[in-house]
């Protein structure tokens, strides 16, 4: 499954580690989210980067105290119609702040990757080789967006508000 | 009328780009059925019994006649020159090509017209009262309102794939055109005592399988709140509306669930925490959307002039008269429903012919604009009341001035079977078969006001359950029955319908309704005492006896 990020395709840096199997001495490790809360010490103790990953119906306060310490989140898409990970990657980064990688996996498709990008999110394991392969261009398709969101880009309503007070200035 | 600047122009055109990628995708094989249907249903396509239906929405109701011209385009050159108007202000198409899809949705992006969220787990279309910005005493046009909506609800990053389908309506006048409380958030626009527009916003309506009226969830959101609560609600049941059963996934669910002061209390505190922030909108940008709404210069007219006194000896022009026109804001002018209802047709259909000629009559008679409104009919808003006989003559020629609005022959109803994958059994032939029944204008009026809303199967389309006389039609061993109820209203009052008795047979259907409504004229207290009001007065039980005591 290709990941992708900043646009491109990449190795994935982190392994998964199953709940069962022990720590490794280094490397960066991608744990669920119960073993994250039951032994968060032992897996932050060492300078390896920890990420986990978290489902879309477990509460965003059991994560919260640890954002500072995780290195990525990977929230999941059971399927492309279940919408819920895009609250919890708003919330994420717009409430809590959380400035490490945001991964998107499980059914996550092409023609999602706007949505996904404006929720927050900047990493992405996506399902398809010819989904990935795609992304640069997609993220292209829209340039013009109603809702604030954490991304930053200008809404529609602000722009209208720059365009008239530049034509404004120039009278 | 609300004119699209070129950034609403880009992002509509960035959406037929998008689309069209997608039905090339699904042509080629790259994309499953499975992928395809989510980005179709987007679009406003289904795929029904005989063909694919592509559901275009009309924005708070408001068209161009320009825009009508692009339907009436759109249903001659990719389907079989008609279209039905449905009771959410949109327009469908039975007979479209997969093929023709985008092409047609570029035609209409070149008005400004498109089928964004007509469908899907997302959030629809904004509907609002057909007269806005018209009507006597209301608190202001509400439609300054559903834009900004419109557009925020638009491509939403967050809410696009909710756990099931979410519509919001405006009103902003007492009396309810927009049947707010039976939709996933109502609002009604209104003043706090500091003279402050805001809103009662109501929450969790719905009809289908388990019927809800909505439930008042604050009386007062100030207006540059709107956004932000209304994410709130959003950004709640997005979190926990269930996903696990399609038939308990809408939001009445989650708010009868977890009674409405729980689930307020959970949106207080989602609220609290966003309300002051980039949401908020100020008072520079609502002005700049109310400054992109113009309003036509009508002229200082007499409220009698001379045309309509003279026309007042035609009884067929005064039978039109009394039921079709309405009072206006401005003195000297009327609002005018137009009837898609006449007498043996299907309800809310219109033909490419009709609409040419309708929106050359707007352009003539109502300063180029056209309205559609929840009980399938169309509305001319801005009619010179000496027009009205002219306008009459020209509307009787393309059939579309049958004097019928809100009497009995003026019934909402869906696709049914004879269009629809989901349906049980038939709506149209009921539909047409009552027409028929009560085609008599002296016997209709006599009855005087009476809605009859009928619909295929319990997804509840044609909103049968707020039909003053409600027509469900359900599948027993094979064979289509209906079950009747009666009380139900969709307005500010609104009511669910009680059933009267066992399902009969699709021949049945008129008689029953027949029984009903002799039962009512000889039971009500007046001649002005409309059938439901005589419903609520005595119950179901008399008209029960009297449709059940001979079958």
């Amino acid at each position: 499954m290709p990941l992708v990020r900043g646009g491109k395709i990449i190795d994935d840096p982190f392994v998964y580690l199953a709940d069962d199997a022990p720590i490794p001495a280094d490397g960066a490790i991608l744990v669920s989210g119960a073993r994250l809360l039951q032994e968060a010490e032992n897996l932050f103790a060492a300078s390896r980067k920890v990420g986990v990953i978290w489902s879309n119906n477990r509460e965003l306060a059991e994560l919260v105290p640890y954002l500072d310490r995780l290195a990525a989140i990977a929230l999941i898409f059971p399927t492309f119609r279940d919408g819920r990970a895009y609250t919890q990657a708003r919330l994420l980064r717009e409430r809590y702040h959380y400035r490490g990688e945001l991964r998107a996996t499980g059914q996550v498709l092409r023609d999602q990757f706007v949505f996904m990008l404006r929720a927050g999110f900047d990493t992405f394991a996506v399902r398809k080789e010819s989904d990935a392969e795609a992304f640069a261009d997609t993220i292209k398709r829209y340039s013009v967006f109603y809702q604030p969101t954490g991304d930053g880009r200008i809404t529609a309503l602000h722009r209208r508000m720059q365009l008239r007070n530049f034509e404004g200035a120039r009278q | 009328m609300y004119a699209y600047d070129e950034i609403d122009r880009t992002l509509v055109n960035e959406r037929v780009a998008e689309f069209r990628d997608q039905v090339e995708r699904r042509l080629s094989g790259e994309l499953t059925e499975d992928e395809f249907k989510m980005l179709r249903l987007q679009n406003g396509v289904y795929l029904q019994l005989h063909a694919y239906m592509f559901r275009v929405a009309i924005p708070y109701g408001t068209l161009s006649s320009r825009q009508l011209r692009k339907l009436a385009h759109v249903a001659r050159t990719y389907d079989r020159g008609y279209g039905h108007f449905t009771t959410r202000q949109n327009v469908q198409f039975n007979w479209i090509k997969l093929k023709d899809l985008p092409d047609a949705l570029a035609d209409l992006a070149e008005v400004g017209i498109h089928a964004m969220q007509t469908s899907g787990n997302n959030m629809r279309n904004v509907t609002s009262d057909q007269w806005a910005g018209v009507a006597p005493g209301e608190v202001e046009d509400p439609r300054i309102w559903s834009e900004l909506l419109r557009q925020h609800t638009t491509l939403h990053p967050e809410f696009s794939f909710l756990p099931r389908k979410f519509k919001i309506a405006i009103t902003a006048s007492a009396h309810d055109r927009a049947a707010i409380k039976i939709h996933d958030i109502g609002l009604r626009l209104h003043k706090n005592d500091k003279g402050e527009n805001g809103f009662e916003v109501l929450v969790g309506g719905g009809l289908g399988r388990t019927p809800f009226i909505a439930k008042t969830i604050k009386p007062f959101v100030h207006g540059r709140d709107i956004l932000s609560y209304v994410e709130a609600i959003l950004r709640v049941y997005n979190q926990y509306g269930r996903r696990d059963n399609i038939y308990k996934a809408r939001i009445k669910i989650l708010v009868h669930e977890l009674g409405i002061e729980k689930f307020a209390g959970e949106v207080e505190d989602e609220w609290r925490q966003m309300r002051d922030g980039a949401l908020n909108l100020d008072d520079e940008v609502i002005e700049d959307i109310r400054s992109r709404f113009s309003y036509p210069h009508y002229e200082k007219l007499p409220h009698m002039p001379e045309e309509l006194r003279k026309a007042a000896h035609d009884p067929a022009f005064e039978a039109w008269r009394k039921n079709s026109t309405f009072a206006h804001k401005i003195q000297g002018y009327s609002i005018v429903t137009v009837s898609l209802k006449p007498v043996g047709g299907p309800p809310g259909d219109a033909t490419a012919d009709q609409m040419d000629a309708l929106a050359d009559l707007a352009d003539r008679y109502s300063f180029g604009e056209i309205r559609v409104g929840h009980e399938q009919n169309l509305a001319l808003p801005h009619v010179a009341r000496r027009d009205l006989p002219a306008l009459w003559r020209a509307l009787d020629r393309i059939g579309f001035a049958t004097p019928n609005v809100n009497l009995i022959t003026d019934i909402i109803a869906c696709p049914g079977l004879d269009y629809c994958s989901l349906a049980n059994a038939r709506s149209i032939p009921i539909a047409q078969e009552l027409t028929r029944r009560f085609a008599n204008h002296e016997l209709a009026n006599l009855i005087g006001r009476l809605h009859i809303n009928i619909s295929g199967c319990i997804n509840a389309c044609g909103h049968h359950h707020v039909g003053h006389i409600g027509i469900l039609g359900v599948e027993k061993n094979d064979e289509e029955f209906y079950q009747v109820s009666i009380g139900g209203r969709a307005d500010e009052d609104a009511e669910l319908g009680q059933l009267i008795g066992p399902a009969v047979k699709f021949e049945e259907v008129a008689d029953v309704v027949e029984d009903i409504v002799e039962a009512y004229l000889a039971l009500r207290a007046a001649p002005d005492e409309l059938f439901i009001d005589t419903v609520e007065r005595l119950g179901v039980e008399p008209f029960r006896e009297r449709v059940y005591a001979t079958r």
